[in-house]
């Protein structure tokens, strides 16, 4: 074992320019034209040229065969530092700490983070079937239920264990829905109450149709640098103050029912110096509602199995006693493919920054973002979570 | 003058005085064969394998492979086909005289008998009836043995039975008698083999085989239409495939009858 | 309870036939181990040679100790049921052909944990399981979990018939009625609840002493079949080859010889005309409807078995002419798979020993009974099977070559 050794701080590393190119449910571009979008939202955003940005971190699902070098061809820039971030979900949270260590140790200056995912008519199909080897040959052949299928079994086994019910993941789900009617860029327009998630056609039990997330094209976008080139350009920024990363964790849990959080979440409030009743909101990473209590119980806002009770004790709308995916998370904006790792962070950057519009959590002075990602056979390897603060 | 015999036949046939008779039965896949215990080399039966049917392999023609044993079907037996006439000249099909594919034929008719004993033996007595009737038969000329078991089919064409098959043909000094006394050119039948189907057992074995082809004559079997003949004065053109050292081939026999009202 | 599997009954001419479609196929090298496994109905998961842990899914490196010693090794096939779903939608057109599908998560009594297909008998989570590996529709292993005791009808779970062959309500056709397995191959189809059994017979005009007994099973019915000729190959194949949805080619010959013998290359021809070339007559004629059908409905078109001489895998001197006929039916056998496995077709070869016959009157026991051979099909028909040993002299060969090839080879004939 590496024997526990204080982590350097993230001190004078900042957010600035949260760019979301809006969504859309099926798209004939390529991912490469959304991150098109993505870049040139940045530039404009900081009022300087793309080719300035010298830190280059990317995600997607989509993009193949190209990864980050392949793409500073195509979009013309000379960075010297690049990274690319095949994590899912994951992938936002790490692109900030990897790119935090970059600026912080003068590897770059600007890292420009971004994550895009076109989703044309037959995208998702492939990406399910050829996610991993191990889903591959291992999980992808029993019905080709895709993440519905290996999250309903997690699901399934949480609800036998710790006592979920449906209506639980509703009050989420609607929660959400609720948010997202306030958000500019949510696809789901319309009103969802706990009768129609409660009557909706199953998927894979015990999700239901309200349960699943819709897989759409899109594109998020932010910038990481130090406080000095931020103020230098004039632009608003948020801090960092500390972020976590866990993979494969609990490997010996029969079935998955905690993230990696758990193992990790004494360290990110303590390089944060703050608790977890501190948070003005959270983001969580919400590809299901069950993953979204667990992550709930991980970062320590509820013991391990009290998620639903913690559900029925709280409200998840921007003016609830829990704010929670206030732009409507990816149930209600849409999930586009390695962008929606990344719409938790854009989102928690216009809550610090005051801008999130129709959002906007009052007085929101600390939040909360994480990620999850990677579902390789039977369970989702990667954890990972932030705290940023209104500058 | 010999052109103007040909040139008589050519109108007699032109006019129809002159009858072709179709000796021969269709070479089929399903058509039996003859039969010899397992462990013994087989005949092979008739076989086609389509090689095109104006298709991709051969867009405007149709064609086929064709396999089988040299004693397939309606064939002609040479004298090279039995030891008896191993070393014999001129025994294969392919050295065979040509003048021996065309000769007159006597139809001796056993066809009540036949109906009657599928086990009929033609003995010297049946052919000096029938010579009481019809005339001695003359040198170098076919004898033709009429069953109509050709009007049988499949099983039982064959007729094996567990001891074998059970089918007509010529008693020992039947075909001897043949042979030796009359001299003829070859000796015909109507079913699977010259011999008669249980002649295995006889002395000596398969009578037919051993003393045709033992004294250079030929046979000829699976013969159809044999009722369409008149006793005497039928034409026989058997010309079997040149086949270098061949022991026989099928081959299509036909007869030339002359009418008897325009006769 | 498993629901009855609807009956067969006349299809409606104005319904267009479905097609067949396969689930998905791909799978890393390392994980046809478990189609090793699967094609024999073994249980076998990769066992780590050094710490003796089992690891599941197939790997490269032991996630216990990183050796890289894994060979597939029997594994106990019980686990407990730990969660389970439902799926009702999917993205993947052969399943949607088959929603619902019913999977588990199972903790293996040997330790991994495991995605499983789970029979509708099972019960919830916390049940134990029968775990089996089964070739699918694409040929591929998967995992199969049913009660440990068996329940009525257990056969017509719709998940469970996808992944084998089961005669009840198909329609067979058994290539040669003169072979001796092919009696007590018709006995025991009728018993396992074909609907119809076609039986071909080549040479009609010899006599077919056993046409009484054959006449005597219900639902069969003696056709002309002489592989020998492509014409009664395809004329059968007119009259009833939309009607086969299981296939037994049962042709033989067997002609003890000597590699000097004269005239060996005719009996040889033969052999191979009935053998190889019947076999290809058969596929060319037969092939393309069953493999089209491979959808048609509950008791749409399933299998294919090759009766082959397990001395097609190693020649027996006595035997050389069927030994090499058998060598060369089994290499045509997996051109065929390949082709079947479009339409989702098994292509199951059974591998026997000298039968108990006149043939093989001279060769010592022990010797296969042909209803043992029967048998042995028409499991593995039931199990979903891919290779089947039939007797002593079978497994005992399979499990030589697997150990040492040159050592079969050279003790062949003694």
């Amino acid at each position: 074992m590496v024997s526990p050794r204080a982590r350097q701080n993230y001190d004078g590393v900042v957010l600035a320019v949260p760019v979301t190119v809006p969504y859309q449910r099926y798209s004939i571009e390529t991912a490469h034209w959304w991150m098109g979008r993505a870049l040139r939202a940045l530039a404009d955003g900081a009022g300087i040229s793309h080719r300035d940005f010298d830190g280059f971190s990317t995600a997607s699902f989509t993009m193949g065969p190209d990864t980050a070098i392949a793409l500073t061809q195509h979009f013309g820039i000379s960075p010297r530092w690049i990274d690319h971030i095949a994590l899912g979900g994951a992938a936002g949270i790490v692109a900030i700490r990897r790119a935090a260590r970059a600026v912080q140790a003068g590897d770059a200056e600007i890292v420009a983070c971004v994550a895009a995912d076109t989703n044309q008519v037959d995208t998702f199909r492939k990406t399910v079937a050829n996610f991993s080897r191990f889903a591959q040959d291992a999980s992808y052949p029993y019905g080709a239920g895709g993440p519905n299928a290996s999250f309903a079994l997690i699901a399934r086994h949480y609800m036998d264990r710790y006592g979920a019910t449906r209506e639980d993941f509703g009050k989420l789900c609607v929660a959400q829905r609720e948010n997202a009617l306030k958000s500019s860029h949510a696809l789901m327009k319309k009103p969802l109450t706990l009768e129609q998630y409660m009557s909706a056609r199953a998927i894979a039990e015990p999700f239901h149709l309200f349960d699943c997330v819709m897989p759409c094209a899109g594109a998020e976008g932010f910038l990481v640098m130090r406080e000095d080139s931020a103020r230098g350009l004039g632009l608003p920024f948020v801090r960092l103050l500390s972020a976590i990363e866990r993979h494969n964790a609990f490997p010996d849990d029969p079935v998955q029912e905690r993230g990696g959080w758990l193992m990790d979440r004494d360290e990110l409030y303590g390089m944060a110096g703050a608790r977890p009743e501190q948070m003005d909101f959270v983001q969580t990473y919400d590809d299901y509602a069950i993953i979204s209590m667990m992550q709930f119980e991980g970062l320590g806002f509820c013991g391990i199995g009290d998620g639903p009770q913690f559900v029925r004790q709280h409200t998840f709308t921007t003016d609830g006693s829990f704010p929670h995916n206030t732009s409507g998370g990816q149930l209600s904006a849409g999930q586009a493919g390695a962008a929606g790792g990344h719409l938790g962070i854009t989102e928690a950057m216009r809550q610090l920054m005051g801008i999130a519009g129709g959002t906007q959590v009052k007085d929101a002075k600390l939040g909360l973002v994480s990620g999850f990602g990677m579902i390789n056979y039977d369970r989702g390897l990667a954890s990972a979570a932030a705290i940023l603060a209104r500058a | 003058m010999s052109g103007y015999i040909l040139g008589a036949l050519a109108a007699a046939l032109a006019h129809g005085s002159v009858r072709v008779v179709d000796l021969t039965l269709t070479l089929s896949p399903d058509f039996p064969t003859i039969v010899m215990p397992p462990e013994l080399g087989q005949s092979a039966p008739f076989r086609m394998e389509r090689i095109s049917h104006y298709d991709v392999k051969g867009p405007a023609w149709y064609w086929n492979n064709i396999s089988f044993g040299e004693h397939t079907g309606t064939h002609f037996d040479a004298p090279i086909h039995w030891f008896t006439g191993r070393d014999l000249p001129l025994n294969s099909v392919d050295t065979l005289p040509p003048a021996d594919m065309i000769g007159p034929a006597c139809v001796i008719d056993c066809s009540k008998q036949a109906d009657e004993d599928a086990d009929f033996l033609l003995g010297i007595d049946h052919i000096l009836a029938w010579e009481q009737v019809h005339g001695r038969i003359p040198q170098r000329s076919w004898v033709l043995l009429r069953t109509d078991w050709s009007k049988k089919s499949g099983a039982a064409y064959a007729n094996l039975q567990s001891d074998g098959a059970h089918t007509p043909g010529p008693e020992v000094e039947g075909i001897r008698f043949l042979v030796e006394e009359r001299g003829i050119l070859g000796f015909g039948t109507e079913t699977i083999g010259t011999d008669a189907g249980q002649a295995g057992h006889f002395s000596p074995p398969y009578p037919a085989h051993h003393y045709l082809h033992g004294n250079g004559r030929y046979g000829l079997q699976c013969l159809a239409n044999l009722d369409l003949l008149p006793p005497t004065g039928a034409l026989i053109f058997a010309a079997p495939l040149k086949i270098q050292n061949g022991s026989g081939s099928p081959l299509r026999v036909l007869a030339l009858v002359q009418e008897r009202s325009t006769g | 309870m498993t629901e009855h599997g609807p009956k067969r009954h006349a299809k409606n001419p104005l319904q267009r036939t479905r097609l067949p479609l396969l689930p998905p196929s791909a799978r890393s090298r390392r994980a046809h181990g478990l189609t090793l496994a699967a094609a024999s109905g073994r249980f076998m998961l990769q066992c780590c040679a050094e710490c003796g842990r089992y690891a599941y899914p197939a790997r490269d490196a032991c996630p216990h100790c990183l050796s890289e010693d894994l060979p597939f090794r029997d594994a106990p096939p019980r686990g407990e049921l730990l969660s389970e779903t439902t799926i009702q939608v999917t993205s993947d057109p052969y399943f949607r052909d088959h929603m619902p599908f019913r999977s588990g998560l199972v903790k293996l009594d040997c330790g991994p944990v495991a995605v499983v297909g789970l029979h509708r008998a099972c019960g919830g989570p916390g049940s134990q399981l029968e775990l089996s590996l089964q070739i699918d529709r694409a040929g591929q292993a998967v995992l199969f979990a049913k009660p440990l005791l068996e329940t009525p009808d257990m056969e017509n779970d719709p998940q469970w018939r996808e992944l084998t062959a089961h005669p009840k309500d198909r329609r067979v056709l058994i290539s040669d009625g003169r072979s001796p397995v092919a009696l007590p191959l018709a006995k025991a189809l009728a018993r396992a609840g074909a609907s119809k059994i076609f039986v071909g017979v080549f040479d009609r005009w010899k006599p077919f002493e056993t046409e009484v007994a054959f006449d005597a099973i219900d639902g069969v019915e003696c056709v002309d079949l002489d592989l020998t000729s492509e014409r009664s190959v395809q004329d059968l194949a007119r009259d009833i080859g939309a009607k086969v949805e299981i296939l037994v080619n049962t042709a033989d010959h067997v002609r003890p010889s000597h590699l000097f013998d004269a005239g060996l290359t005719n009996s040889a021809r033969e052999a191979m005309d009935v053998t190889v070339m019947g076999l290809m007559r058969l596929a060319q004629a037969f092939g393309p409807i069953m493999r089209v059908r491979g959808a048609d409905g509950f008791a749409g078109a399933v299998a294919w078995v090759n009766v082959l001489s397990v001395h097609g895998l190693s020649s027996q001197p006595k035997f050389g002419v069927q030994s090499a006929a058998h060598a060369a039916c089994l290499s045509l056998s997996h051109w065929l798979r390949g082709e079947l496995r479009q339409g989702g077709i098994r292509v199951i070869n059974s591998f026997c020993g000298p039968l108990d016959t006149e043939w093989y009157q001279t060769v010592p026991p022990p010797k296969v009974d042909p209803r043992s051979l029967a048998d042995a099909i028409v499991d593995g028909l039931i199990r979903g099977l891919e290779d089947i040993y039939v007797g002593d002299v079978a497994k005992d060969i399979e499990a030589r070559l697997f150990d040492n090839p040159k050592a079969v080879e050279r003790e062949a004939g003694r």
